[in-house]
C-alpha cells in the first residue's frame, strides 16, 4: 500500500478552513491567555498578602488537572448550571483560562526577577504603581519571560488539538473527519503533524526576533 | 517656618516583634549635612528609609521642609496622607543606594530623563536637556549614551546621584553610596558630594567613610541598636575621652579616616 497524499489534499478549502479556526482560537486564546495570566500576577504582586494565597488556589486546580478534563466540564457540565457555550466560545474560554494559569507563573517569576531596589528608586523619582510596571518591572522581566511564554504558546497550539472532542472544527477534527472518509487516515495524521510543526516553527522564529529585539534594546 | 530640612520625632520602627530603631529624635538643618554613623544592624538604613518613606516609621513623627511626611497627627489622630500630600512631600527629597538601582534597560540619559518626562511631564527634549547637564555636573556627560552594565560602579553611582538631583530636590539622602565601590572609585562619588555639600544641599548620609564624615559632615549621628546616641558636631563626637560604644565601634570599623582622628 502507498501513501495517497492527493486524496487529502483535494479537500485544501475544508482543511484551510481548520486551520484558520485553529489559528484564531490559538493566537486569540493565548493572547487573552496572557494577559489574564499577567494580571492575575500583578494582583497578586501588589494586592497583598490575602490576594496572593488567594488567586493562588485557581491556578494550582487549572495546573493540577488535565486540560481534557477542564473543557469537558466547561462545555458538557456547563449547562447543569446554565451555561450553555457553543462549542467554539467553549475552545476559546477553555484555551485561555488554561493558558492564564501558567502565564501567570511566568509573570510572578517575572516580577520576582526584578531587584527591589529599582523599583524603590522608581518609587523615589515620584513614579506611580502603574508607571513603575510600565516603564521599569515589564521592561525588565521581558527577556526573562519571552522564553517560557513562547514554549507556553506552542504547548497551547498543540493543546487546541483537544477540542475536537468538544466539536470545535478545527483542523484535527476536520483532517481527521477527512482521513476517514477517504479511508487514509495516516496520510491525513501525516499533514497535520506538518501543519502543527509548521505552526510552531513560526511561533519559534516571531520569538527569536523578539528575543535579538529587546537584547539589543537592554545592550 | 522652621531652619530645619528634617525634623524626626519620637520614631520607632519594629518588624514584627524586632525594635529596630527606638524613639529617635533628631533635626536637619537647612542646607548641612548629617553623617550617620554606626555598627552595622544599629538602624541607620531604616532610618534613611524612614525619612525617604520606604518605609514608615511604626510611631513618630517626621517633618519635612516644615510638612508631615506619610502620617498627620500622632498617637490615636495619627492619619495617613493622601497620596497626592504624600508625593508633594516625597517630592523634596532624593535618594541614593548602596546598590545604584539603575535601570538597566536605560541608557544614564534615559536613566537620568525618565521621571523628568513621566512624572514631570515635560517633552523629550527638554528632559534630555536638562538630564544631560545634571549628568554634566557629576562629570558624565560623554557617557550619556551607554547603558548601565558599560560604566564602572562608580559611573553608575554618579548616574544615580544625577538621577536624584534632576527632579530638583531639597534633601538628598545617601545610603552608604560608595559601600559596593572598589575603593579606588569611592573618590569620585565622594568628591560629587563634597561639591554638594559645598553647594549648600541639605544631606543625610550613611557611611562608613569616617574621614568624609569628620570633613564634610556639619554633624554626626551614632546609632547604636536602633538608638540616636549622639547627633553633634564631628569635633564633640570624636573627641577624647569617647563615649565606650563609640570608642568600640571606631576600634571595630578603623579605616583611613578614622586612624586620622585618633
Ligand atoms: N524588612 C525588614 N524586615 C525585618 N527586619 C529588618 C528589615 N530591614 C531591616 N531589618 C533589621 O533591622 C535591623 C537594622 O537594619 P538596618 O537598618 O539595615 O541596619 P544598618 O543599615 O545600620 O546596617 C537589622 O537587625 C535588620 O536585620
Ligand atoms: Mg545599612
Amino acid at each position: 500500500m502507498s501513501f495517497d497524499f492527493a486524496v487529502i489534499l483535494a479537500q485544501g478549502p475544508k482543511i484551510l478552513s481548520g486551520i484558520v479556526v485553529t489559528i484564531l482560537i490559538w493566537v486569540g486564546g493565548n493572547v487573552a491567555a496572557a494577559v489574564l495570566g499577567f494580571l492575575i500576577a500583578t494582583l497578586r504582586r501588589f494586592g497583598g498578602r490575602g490576594v496572593d494565597v488567594l488567586l493562588q488556589v485557581p491556578i494550582e486546580v487549572i495546573r493540577g488537572t488535565p486540560f481534557l478534563v477542564q473543557i469537558f466540564l466547561l462545555y458538557f457540565g456547563g449547562p447543569y448550571i446554565g451555561l450553555r457555550l457553543d462549542p467554539i466560545t467553549a475552545g476559546f474560554i477553555g484555551i485561555s483560562v488554561y493558558g492564564a494559569a501558567y502565564y501567570a507563573e511566568i509573570f510572578r517569576a517575572g516580577y520576582r526577577s526584578v531587584p527591589v531596589g529599582h523599583v524603590e528608586a522608581a518609587e523615589c523619582v515620584g513614579f506611580s504603581r502603574n508607571q513603575i510596571i510600565r516603564f521599569v518591572l515589564l521592561p525588565e522581566m521581558a527577556l526573562l519571560v519571552l522564553p517560557p511564554s513562547i514554549n507556553m504558546a506552542i504547548i497551547l497550539l498543540k493543546e487546541t488539538a483537544l477540542l475536537s472532542l468538544i466539536t470545535v472544527p478545527e483542523m484535527t477534527m476536520t483532517v481527521s473527519a477527512i482521513g476517514s472518509q477517504q479511508y487514509a487516515f495516516v496520510e491525513a495524521l501525516v499533514v497535520l503533524a506538518l501543519v502543527y510543526w509548521a505552526l510552531v516553527e513560526v511561533a519559534n522564529w516571531l520569538g527569536r526576533i523578539a528575543e535579538r529585539k529587546l537584547s539589543k534594546l537592554s545592550a | 517656618m522652621t531652619d530645619h530640612a528634617i525634623v524626626a520625632t519620637h520614631v520607632s520602627k519594629q518588624f514584627g516583634d524586632t525594635v529596630v530603631l527606638r524613639d529617635i529624635n533628631m533635626e536637619v538643618e537647612r542646607g548641612k549635612v548629617s553623617c550617620l554613623i554606626g555598627p552595622s544592624g544599629s538602624g541607620k538604613s531604616t532610618l534613611l528609609r524612614c525619612i525617604a518613606f520606604l518605609e514608615q516609621a511604626t510611631s513618630g513623627t517626621i517633618l519635612v521642609e516644615g510638612q508631615p511626611l506619610g502620617f498627620v497627627g500622632d498617637g490615636k489622630d495619627r492619619r495617613r496622607q493622601s497620596p497626592a500630600e504624600l508625593r508633594k512631600v516625597r517630592s523634596k527629597i532624593g535618594m541614593v543606594f548602596q546598590q545604584f538601582n539603575l535601570w538597566p534597560h536605560m541608557t544614564a540619559l534615559g536613566n537620568v530623563s525618565a521621571a523628568l518626562r513621566r512624572v514631570r511631564g515635560m517633552s523629550r527634549s527638554e528632559a534630555e536637556d536638562r538630564a544631560m547637564r545634571q549628568l554634566d555636573h557629576v562629570g558624565l556627560k560623554e557617557r550619556a549614551g551607554h547603558y548601565p552594565s558599560q560604566l564602572s560602579g562608580g559611573q553608575q553611582q554618579r548616574v544615580a546621584i544625577a538621577r536624584a538631583l534632576a527632579l530638583d530636590p531639597t534633601i538628598m539622602l545617601f545610603d552608604e553610596p560608595t559601600s559596593a565601590l572598589d575603593p579606588e572609585l569611592t573618590g569620585e562619588v565622594l568628591s560629587v558630594m563634597r561639591e554638594l555639600a559645598a553647594e549648600g544641599m541639605t544631606m543625610v548620609v550613611v557611611t562608613h567613610e569616617i574621614g568624609f564624615a569628620a570633613s564634610v559632615g556639619h554633624k554626626v549621628a551614632f546609632l547604636d541598636g536602633g538608638k540616636l546616641l549622639f547627633h553633634d558636631t564631628p569635633e564633640a563626637v570624636f573627641q577624647k575621652p569617647r563615649e565606650p560604644r563609640l570608642e568600640q565601634f571606631l576600634d571595630t570599623y578603623l579605616d583611613r579616616g578614622a586612624a586620622m582622628l585618633k
